[in-house]
């Protein structure tokens, strides 16, 4: 049986005057997926989202949401909520009532209680009755993302989720995010932190001057990806860099010197390759200590694939 | 991170709930209380004018310059009058400004327009409820204005009666009234005045020349009022509604210039809040490069309602037939004698002489402007009027000069140049304490039509 979709766009095109922001995208995701969009700014995610919302509907192609065909602006089926370009939030009104007034103004049941719920979901509840104007990027965020539970949204759309936040912001945003998605929620997001979308989403959209580079799950992302620099520590460097060497697939990066003093090994290979290397170390007796990469697969693919298609235009 | 979408719910989503316009007004009322300059624009609104008029009527020098205003001490109707003309002069543009010039505009300066469409989903909507919030606002500015006013000169100076601008007695009742009439009637200039607000704010969006516009507009159109031009183009403009109240205190009532100012003014409500409106649902939100050129605002808002005074003028000259400055001589000489019989009446009275009515009185007055040398017609200082008059059983006919000054939208003021005992500089006893003569300077009106 086929994955339920939330989302199901194909060959989407917007335009804006002479500036094409959106061509042919197609996308899929499922229902309970935290779903990743990423790409260089100006790459069209803001046009994405802002369909998604129903703030604007494509010139060309066929949009579905929640199992519901889309083609007029804000028609949206009920049940999408979300914000691009930050979250909505009214200075002179504390975050209470900024959220009160919106549970009035959509209709929402939504007592004082629930309300309270939602900002102590986002950690907000110390703040609860200070006014928005005094709060921080990151606070901002967090409201913008209470005022979003508030709806109990089946899909939530959001831009930048993890601008300004702090550690313990981010811990509470990711949390959130994560209990929707196992109730069921469909979370489409857009970021530029790549360990954010790492850490979050199960699967993930790149978008390039307004077309789909990539779309699928990270880890074949990670494996349809070409060579990447991995950081070995191992508890015999010397040994570990003759054996690097020696292992077929495996391309030794750093300069020797510096990697001497801090015990470490660079090293540019494909997983199977890498596989092996570590195999060898296992069968020489090295221990190996630490193993990463040096960027993450994720950011490696990003810059590749952009970088690819800003070449080819 | 995909959940286990076996027990997910798939089925096709509601048709989305768009929110009524009753639930988008209430957020918005709550938006705009929420700051504190509209806060504090309301408690002035409330308190200001009873502290101005109860302060006012202590005094020995009163603003005898404004309309109404040589009577503060005299009535308690005289000072929401007062405050009637400052607040179309300065106030009720200014509020409108502030109030609707900024509804829009807050939302892209904020940059929740996307979250305010996601959750309303419907500019109509939105737009509907915007402009009823202002208004509302608007409405609780302006009854606090006059009910500030009224409150404080009834309590402070008492209710007596008014004397009206042709010189009758307006009882308290019929001063009360009227009074209210007049603010009743100003409230079409100041929806045009929000209409303008609204149109400003759609397309000049976080521009400060949107916030400003109805105040820009309101000061153009009282310059053009101070302009000696045809009668049919100052009745065109919206502006001229904020003096036509004064027709309602001269017997018989001019009730046509009032009319066609209200009609006028709430013709220019209609479209520029319709200008407003078609511009509002045609914005393109997700364009964020959408920004507003000076060539925008000049043919969707300017043009239109630069049409609009040229097709009203176009209609009002035939329909009125009034040609000119509306100001002509035999008009300024009946309203002078009938102003000059009714304060004779209210200055015997004072006098304690015995009583005579205008019928008895045959006040006339003979006018001319300049000292003959230019054509008795106009606006100006230069007009010079002898009143004559007859007294019961007296063979000889009174006579005093006066020197009126005009203004090109029908007031005047009369200035007494004797003889000094008729309508000269002296005090007289009255019910509420000294006061002047009441012949010696009045306030008058020419009806332009």
């Amino acid at each position: 049986m086929d994955t339920p979709l939330a989302i199901r766009a194909r060959g989407i095109t917007k335009s804006f005057g002479e500036v094409v922001a959106l061509d042919g995208v197609d996308l899929d995701v499922a229902v309970g997926q935290i779903h990743g969009l990423v790409g260089p700014n100006g790459a069209g995610k803001t046009t994405l989202l802002g369909l998604l919302l129903g703030l604007a509907v494509a010139d060309s192609g066929s949009l579905e949401i929640l199992r519901t065909p889309v083609g007029r602006v804000l028609a949206v089926p009920d049940g999408v909520a979300g914000f691009v370009d930050g979250p909505g939030l009214y200075p002179s009104l504390t975050a209470r009532q900024n959220l009160a007034a919106l549970a009035a103004l959509r209709d929402l049941d939504a007592g004082a209680a629930r309300i309270g719920e939602a900002l102590h979901e986002v950690g907000l509840t110390d703040v609860a009755d200070d006014r928005v104007r005094g709060f921080s990027l990151g606070m901002r965020q967090r409201l913008g993302l209470a005022a979003a539970l508030l709806t109990e949204p089946r899909l939530l759309v959001l831009d930048e989720p993890s601008n300004g936040l702090d550690p313990a912001g981010k811990r509470h945003v990711h949390g959130v995010l994560h209990r929707l998605a196992t109730g069921g929620t469909t979370v489409m997001l857009s970021s530029h932190r790549m360990d954010d979308v790492e850490a979050l989403c199960s699967e993930v959209t790149i978008l390039a001057n307004g077309r789909v580079v990539f779309s699928g799950p990270l880890a074949k992302l990670a494996a349809e990806n070409r060579e990447l620099d991995y950081r070995l520590v191992t508890s015999d460097p010397q040994a570990a860099r003759r054996l690097a060497t020696e292992t077929a697939g495996i391309r030794v990066v750093d300069d020797g010197r510096a990697a001497q003093d801090t015990g470490m090994l660079a090293v540019q290979a494909l997983l199977p390759a890498l596989d092996e290397l570590v195999a060898g170390l296992a069968r020489g007796g090295i221990a190996l200590r630490e193993l990463a990469p040096v960027v993450s697969p994720l950011e490696a693919a990003f810059l590749a694939l952009t970088e690819q298609q800003e070449s080819s235009r | 991170m995909t959940a286990a979408t076996a027990d997910l719910d798939v089925a096709v989503a509601p048709p989305a709930r768009r929110v009524s316009v009753a639930r988008g007004y209430r957020f918005e009322l709550i938006k705009l209380l929420s700051q504190w300059r509209i806060r504090l624009l309301v408690l002035a609104c409330w308190v200001v004018p009873a502290i101005f008029v109860a302060g006012v009527s202590q005094q020995s020098s009163l603003p005898v310059d404004t309309l109404f205003g040589r009577w503060m001490q005299a009535t308690g109707w005289a000072g929401p009058l007062v405050v009637l003309g400052f607040s179309g002069t300065w106030a009720l543009p200014l509020l409108t400004s502030i109030v609707a010039g900024d509804v829009f505009a807050s939302e892209d300066r904020l940059g929740t327009w996307r979250h305010l469409l996601v959750a309303v989903r419907s500019p109509r909507r939105i737009f509907v409820a915007k402009a009823l919030a202002s208004v509302t606002v608007l409405l609780l500015m302006m009854v606090g204005l006059t009910g500030s006013s009224v409150l404080s000169g009834v309590i402070a100076v008492g209710n007596r009666p008014l004397v009206g601008l042709d010189g009758h007695m307006l009882a308290p009742a019929d001063a009360a009234g009227k009074v209210l009439l007049a603010w009743l009637c100003v409230l079409a200039p100041t929806l045009a005045l929000a209409a303008i607000g609204l149109l400003g704010s759609v397309i000049l969006g976080r521009s400060p020349m949107g916030l400003l516009l109805p105040a820009v507009v309101a000061l153009a159109m009282q310059l053009a009022q101070l302009l000696p031009m045809p009668v049919a183009v100052r009745l065109a403009l919206p502006s001229y509604a904020f003096i036509a109240w004064n027709g309602l205190f001269d017997s018989p009532t001019q009730l046509g210039p009032l009319l066609i100012g209200i009609v006028v003014s709430l013709v220019w409500a209609g479209t520029a809040t319709g200008l407003a409106y078609a511009l509002f649902v045609r914005r393109d939100f997700t364009n964020t490069t959408q920004d507003t050129s000076g060539r925008r605002a000049i043919t969707a808002g300017l043009l239109p309602l630069v049409g609009l005074v040229a097709l009203t003028v176009a209609v009002l000259a035939p329909a009125t037939g009034a040609t000119g400055s509306g100001i002509e001589q035999g008009k300024v000489q009946r309203s002078l004698a009938t102003a000059f019989a009714h304060l004779y009446r209210l200055q015997a009275q004072q006098l304690h002489r015995p009583d005579v009515t205008e019928a008895q009185l045959r006040a006339t007055a003979s006018c001319n402007k300049g000292g003959g040398l230019v054509a008795s017609e106009g606006p100006g200082n230069d007009w010079r009027c002898v009143v004559t008059w007859h007294l019961p059983d007296v063979a000889a006919t009174g006579t005093a000069i006066y020197q009126l000054d005009i203004t090109p939208n029908g007031r005047y003021v009369a200035d007494g140049d004797g003889p000094k005992e008729v309508n000269g500089y002296f005090p007289v006893r009255t019910p509420t304490g000294d006061a002047a003569n009441p012949l010696w300077q009045f306030d008058g009106n020419v009806e332009l039509l």
